[in-house]
């Protein structure tokens, strides 16, 4: 028992920072209809700039994470105006491919400034052990998952309630109604693209912060994010954040329970890719294309 | 308040869509642009309102004048700040947010926020059914009342000119009168000044103060709508009226050269 228990949880904060990355994902989708390949680097270049702040620098932690969420916010507004508005009036694939492009050079940037070796990443959170239902789990897990639950919430009413969400979410139904409205198309994509930033350089520092600063590791979650969001629904915002949460709870329950040799858990969540592409392709939360008769 | 001066229309750096049109539309007035399909109304609206960006085409020649400053070159953000606005044909609603968002995207261009909630009530006067189906899904709602919902949101950004692209397509022809008394309503409660394009000609001559005919791009016929329904050729074209009674073999081949005057 107490080992279910403690696999729930782990499974959950794994679930809860693959939820994070997937609503930045979500959301791109959502507002430009394009599928980001470099939601995953994004988590790189926020664990290793904060690692370069904090180590080689010598910035105190909450320094540092301001100025990575700065980075971010930068990082969609460059996107949106050298990537983005050139390919204007171009197919969606070739903006996809386009983005494949740019996950390559953000690892680029990323290995020719610290390498691929895993590194010792300066901890901020506090790691000593809570007792919960007979478990035992860090204390710098459980503050992972409420951050991230305090962020999903922001967003979540964000998009309900406040004049930006709603625009942004209008620019996505109909781009050029959207634009009759005076809703800048622009500015709307340059938000979009520095949210999603701004959430997976939460991620990587989370997941740096609750392991260690490996490039490879990091990079997996980046692409657990598909099998997440195609789960959950590709244009779903709490589609993300179950998907998020299912895929976190079945790769833990999995590695737990599996043979560790099988080496099942890190196949599971493509599986489950596969099967639900096959039954359900609008994911479980995805919207189904509105058709008046 | 507007006005268009000999503007040239090209799409895609070739085709020529507009040739030369010109317009005018006074304060507070409700001026109607009939003609065709393919005669350039829509493009016309769009080139007033710089959606034309988004589907390559471009004002060559001519200007736009909207108060006494050129707007062609503007943004569309920009064109509805300085208050006008475009409910676009087909109504355009968006479908996956519900009525009430609907309005709020309507007032994205609003300094005033504190007045919004006020004034999404005010729509609902005008329109009690929206008011109804305020929480449901826009995509799900009828034609008519996605048009009142296009209407409702034009009026949520408080716009000096309002520019209707086919109010009355695809509507039970019951709706469309509702919908054209609520458009005078609007124009002589709030004072909007109103650029109506349609189809519907005879509604449109009903309405409206000023009315233009178009064909092929470029202005052929205007003058007030009493004029204009005396006239014989729109009376004929536009109106569906005929001479009951007379020989139809002769008549037929006068049409045609008729028909074909107003075309060149």
């Amino acid at each position: 028992m107490d080992k279910f228990i403690q696999l729930t949880l782990t499974g959950l904060t794994n679930g809860a920072i693959f939820a994070l990355v997937a609503l930045g994902f979500v959301l791109i989708y959502k507002a430009s209809d394009v599928i980001n390949f470099a939601q995953g680097d994004f988590l790189l270049v926020g664990a290793y700039i904060t690692y370069g702040l904090i180590v080689q620098v010598g910035l105190p932690w909450s320094v540092s994470l301001l100025l990575a969420l700065i980075v971010a916010v930068a990082l969609g507004i460059v996107v949106e105006r050298f990537v983005l508005r050139p390919m204007i009036g171009e197919p969606i694939i070739s903006v996809i491919m386009v983005t494949i492009g740019l996950s390559s050079l953000l690892r680029a940037i990323v290995t020719s400034f610290w390498g691929t070796m895993g590194r010792q990443f300066p901890k901020f959170l506090p790691t000593q052990p809570v007792e919960i239902a007979g478990a035992t789990v860090p204390a710098d897990r459980l503050i992972a998952m409420g951050v991230v639950a305090v962020l999903l919430v922001i967003f979540s009413v964000f998009f309900r309630r406040s004049r930006e969400g709603i625009a942004m979410r209008a620019t996505a139904d109909d781009q050029q109604a959207a634009l009759s409205m005076g809703i800048s198309v622009q500015k709307i994509f340059a938000m979009a693209w520095s949210i999603a930033a701004v959430t997976a350089v939460l991620a990587g520092i989370i997941v740096a912060n609750i392991t260690e600063l490996s490039f490879f590791a990091i990079s997996a979650i980046g692409l657990h994010v598909f099998p997440v969001v195609i789960l959950g629904g590709l244009d779903s915002i709490p589609g993300a954040i179950i998907g998020g949460v299912i895929i976190g709870l079945l790769q833990t329950f999995v590695a737990g329970y599996t043979p560790s040799q099988l080496a099942l858990s890190s196949v599971i969540p493509f599986i489950v890719l596969i099967i639900i592409l096959m039954v359900k392709p609008y994911g479980l939360f995805g919207e189904e294309r509105i058709e008046r008769v | 308040m507007l006005s268009l001066n000999n503007i040239e229309v090209i799409y895609n750096d070739v085709i020529l869509v507009l040739k030369g049109m010109s317009l005018e539309v006074p304060q507070g007035k409700i001026v109607a642009l009939l003609g065709s399909n393919g005669a350039g109304k829509s493009t016309t609206l769009k080139a007033i309102s710089g959606l034309l960006k988004p589907e390559d085409g471009e004002v060559t020649d001519g200007g736009i004048v909207f108060e006494g400053e050129e707007i062609h070159h503007k943004e569309a953000s920009e064109i509805v700040k300085r208050g006008i606005f475009q409910v676009m044909e087909g109504r355009r609603v968006f479908g996956h947010l519900n009525v009430e968002e609907n309005l709020i995207a309507g007032s994205y261009t609003r300094t005033d926020r504190q007045n919004v909630r006020q004034d999404i009530e005010h729509v609902y006067d005008y329109f009690p059914r929206l008011r109804e189906r305020k929480n449901q899904t826009a995509g799900y709602l009828s034609g008519g009342e996605q048009q009142m919902l296009a209407i409702g949101r034009a009026l949520m950004a408080k716009p000096k000119l309002v520019m209707l692209d086919e109010p009355s397509l695809g509507l039970a022809p019951l709706l469309v009168r509702e919908i054209f008394n609520i458009i005078q309503r609007i124009n002589q409660d709030e004072g909007t000044t109103i650029l109506l394009v349609e189809q519907n000609a005879r509604l449109a001559l009903d309405v409206a103060d000023y009315a233009y005919i178009m064909e092929n791009g470029r202005i052929v016929l205007d003058g007030e709508p009493e004029t204009l329904k005396s006239n014989a050729d729109v009376r004929e074209f536009y109106l569906g009226l005929n001479e009951v009674g007379t020989r139809k073999s002769y008549r037929d081949v006068k049409h045609y050269k008729r028909r074909k005057r107003w075309l060149s």
